[in-house]
């Protein structure tokens, strides 16, 4: 298991070297001139020549990337034009944030998601299964950012329970966190389901049964068992998703997370702060899928060995 | 003779299709299995052997089947059994193996988890270490060369023939009085069918275990059983001591199903077969259920459902018309 772990972290390395090349030269693939958007809209064609140099932009690629990457491993991350401070000083009170925020939305997506698809497995073509379903469907069917909008008229407008926006405590979390993982229960809920049902049909389960064993254990210890290879892998594609939901959740709730972060770079052609951005969400997607995998093989003896 | 184990009357087992409509897999069938017997069930697919095999095990889904008639083990009414109590008795006293073997087992367990899920489910206060020792000793009992590398082993590093093994195993590991086989044989080789079908012999001989073998394999029934029962579409047809099954057939089922194994050193130009195919569970032929493709068919035979009678010792038959089929034979 140790070996397959290393293994997997390994193959990693490779994967994030391709990543950084293709986020570095995003700064080149963007129209319009990243020097001329340093220097503002005013400076003369010779100020925006000495930015383009004290950048490094006038140099050939390779020794640009060598000297960007060197600089990602000695954690300088960039300069924020616009905010004038390092990316690493931007990062630090949000980075927080986003993380909280993105385990708050997995851990209550996941938990109901699973709990909704086998009660409407066990349920199958009642009326608890057509609820559960009915739930998948919308949390499917809504867009995140109007489902946010409709949570703060609901709960923060008109009853007043919970803040609009910002995060003064931990009730601040509640909607946002609903809003971002509304997509990921209902899909989890689909997929629980569907493979509940079908591994309850299998021919070990009916093993199971004949064992004696009571029928909740049946459910968990067989069935669900092995529902659960399908549930992570779910899952684990899912993240993408997620992280683009923050980024509109994190707006529409302004909270000052790394999505909003994102969206306010993209508006200001903040390259370098887009770019950290960037590898650092590919990293987080890379990091979460590894989880997966790791669970992935602890669950599943037939794939370690491949 | 030996006690009666297993009796089961006039059981009858509808599965729900659609709203309010009910097809009947079992239309009332009855035998026994006594202490140490192997019993063999045959017929076709889809003639009810395995739906009767999941109804005395009460393993059919609760929401969609209708069980009726009278299933007593030992002198317990199974199906008014409460479900925990059922649980008890599933495993336990009445044990069952499957077709497919490989898949019949767990495929992210090891196999000693499997083992001892059965054996800690039904012997309570064993210790570990206890268990432990009777899952080596239950892998022996089948044959199994090195218990303590396989019960580290999961499904899919062990052959189909070891896996039924395992299957036999479990379902061994604690001496069940008695043993339902759905077909143990099917998905295996010739080889391994031999020595599977040999194992089952060795387990009635030790432990008195009675055997109900479900196959439509009569080659299996010849070498292992000492009683047959025919099905036919939810039906008994015939049930006999099983070399007087196979020397006088009396039903034109059985006939027609003894007559269409090939058989070494005998020259036939074309192997006789039955005409047609099982009806469908929903559009069931009136009255006798074979007599669509009978050779031995009369306008009468449509009239109603022929009754299972006594024509010999230990023979019965549900064709009234048994004396001109064995007149012909």
């Amino acid at each position: 298991m140790g070996k397959y772990i290393l293994k997997r972290v390994l193959s990693m390395i490779p994967l994030l070297f391709v990543v950084s090349i293709l986020v570095f030269l995003f700064i080149h693939l963007i129209p319009g001139d990243a020097a001329r958007q340093v220097a503002g809209a005013t400076a003369t064609a010779g100020e925006v020549e000495a930015v383009r140099k004290q950048l490094g932009l006038d140099q050939p690629l390779i020794p640009q990337y060598i000297q960007w990457i060197t600089g990602i491993f000695h954690g300088d991350l960039g300069i924020s034009y616009t905010n004038n401070t390092t990316v690493a000083e931007l990062f630090a009170p949000r980075l927080p944030i986003t993380i909280y925020l993105t385990i708050c939305s997995i851990t209550w997506s996941v938990l109901i998601g699973i709990v909704i698809g086998v009660v409407a497995a066990i349920n199958r073509g009642r009326t608890l299964d057509m609820l559960g379903m009915l739930i998948a469907i919308a949390g499917i069917s809504l867009p995140n950012f109007w489902l946010g909008l409709q949570l703060m008229q609901i709960f923060s407008v008109n009853l007043g329970l919970l803040p609009t926006g910002g995060l003064e405590d931990w009730r601040g979390y509640i909607l946002p966190s609903l809003a971002m993982g509304a997509g990921i229960m209902a899909i989890l809920a689909r997929v629980t389901r569907s493979s509940m049902i079908e591994n309850l049909g299998k021919d070990y389960v009916r093993t199971a049964r004949a064992k004696g064993l009571p029928e909740s254990r049946v459910i968990m210890a067989h069935a669900f068992k092995n529902s659960s290879i399908d549930i992570i892998t779910v899952t684990a594609l899912q993240i993408g998703a997620l992280i683009a939901g923050s980024v509109v959740v994190e707006t529409v709730f302004s909270i000052p997370g790394l999505g909003r972060l994102l969206v306010d770079s993209i508006g200001f052609r903040d390259y370098e702060v887009i770019q950290a951005l960037i590898l650092f969400f590919s990293f987080e997607y890379m990091v979460i899928n590894l989880i997966a995998d790791v669970l992935y093989a602890l669950i599943n003896p037939r794939v370690r060995y491949e | 003779m030996a006690e009666t184990l297993l009796e089961v009357k006039d059981l009858k087992t509808e599965f729900k299709r659609g709203k309010k409509d009910w097809i009947t897999a079992v239309n009332g069938v009855s035998f026994q299995v006594r202490a140490g017997e192997i019993v063999g069930l045959v017929g076709e697919s889809g003639c009810g052997k395995s739906v009767t095999s999941l109804s005395v095990m009460r393993l059919h889904s609760k929401h969609n089947t209708r069980i009726t008639g009278e299933v007593t083990f030992e002198g317990k009414h199974l199906l008014e059994l409460k479900e925990p109590e059922m649980q008890e008795i599933r495993g336990n006293e009445i044990s069952m193996i499957f077709q497919e073997p490989m898949s019949a087992l767990d495929p992210i367990m090891r196999i000693e988890d499997q083992l001892t899920e059965a054996i800690s489910l039904h012997n309570q206060g064993l210790s570990k270490s206890e268990v432990h020792a009777r899952c080596v000793r239950a892998l022996k009992l089948v044959g199994i060369p090195e218990p303590e590398m396989t019960l580290r082993n999961y499904p899919h590093e062990l052959s189909g023939g070891m896996c039924q093994r395992v299957m036999i195993a479990m379902a061994m590991s604690c001496e069940p009085k008695l043993l339902i086989a759905d077909e143990p044989t099917t998905a295996l080789d010739v080889t391994i069918q031999a020595q599977i079908l040999a194992l089952m012999e060795q387990i009635r001989n030790e432990h008195n275990t009675g055997i109900l073998l479900i196959t439509h394999d009569l080659g299996v029934v010849a070498e292992t059983c000492s009683r047959v029962i025919v099905m036919y579409a939810g039906n008994i047809v015939e049930e006999a001591p099983v070399k007087e099954l196979f020397r006088n057939p009396h039903h034109p089922y059985t006939k027609g199903l003894i007559e269409s194994v090939p058989r070494l050193g005998r020259r036939v130009r074309r192997l006789p077969s039955i005409p047609g195919s099982v009806p469908d569970l929903s559009a069931m032929p009136s009255g006798c259920r074979f007599a669509p493709r009978c050779a031995y068919a009369r306008p009468e035979c449509s009239a109603r459902l022929p009754e299972l009678v006594e024509v010999g010792p230990d023979h019965k038959c549900a064709c009234p018309f048994y004396a001109n089929v064995r007149k012909e034979a």
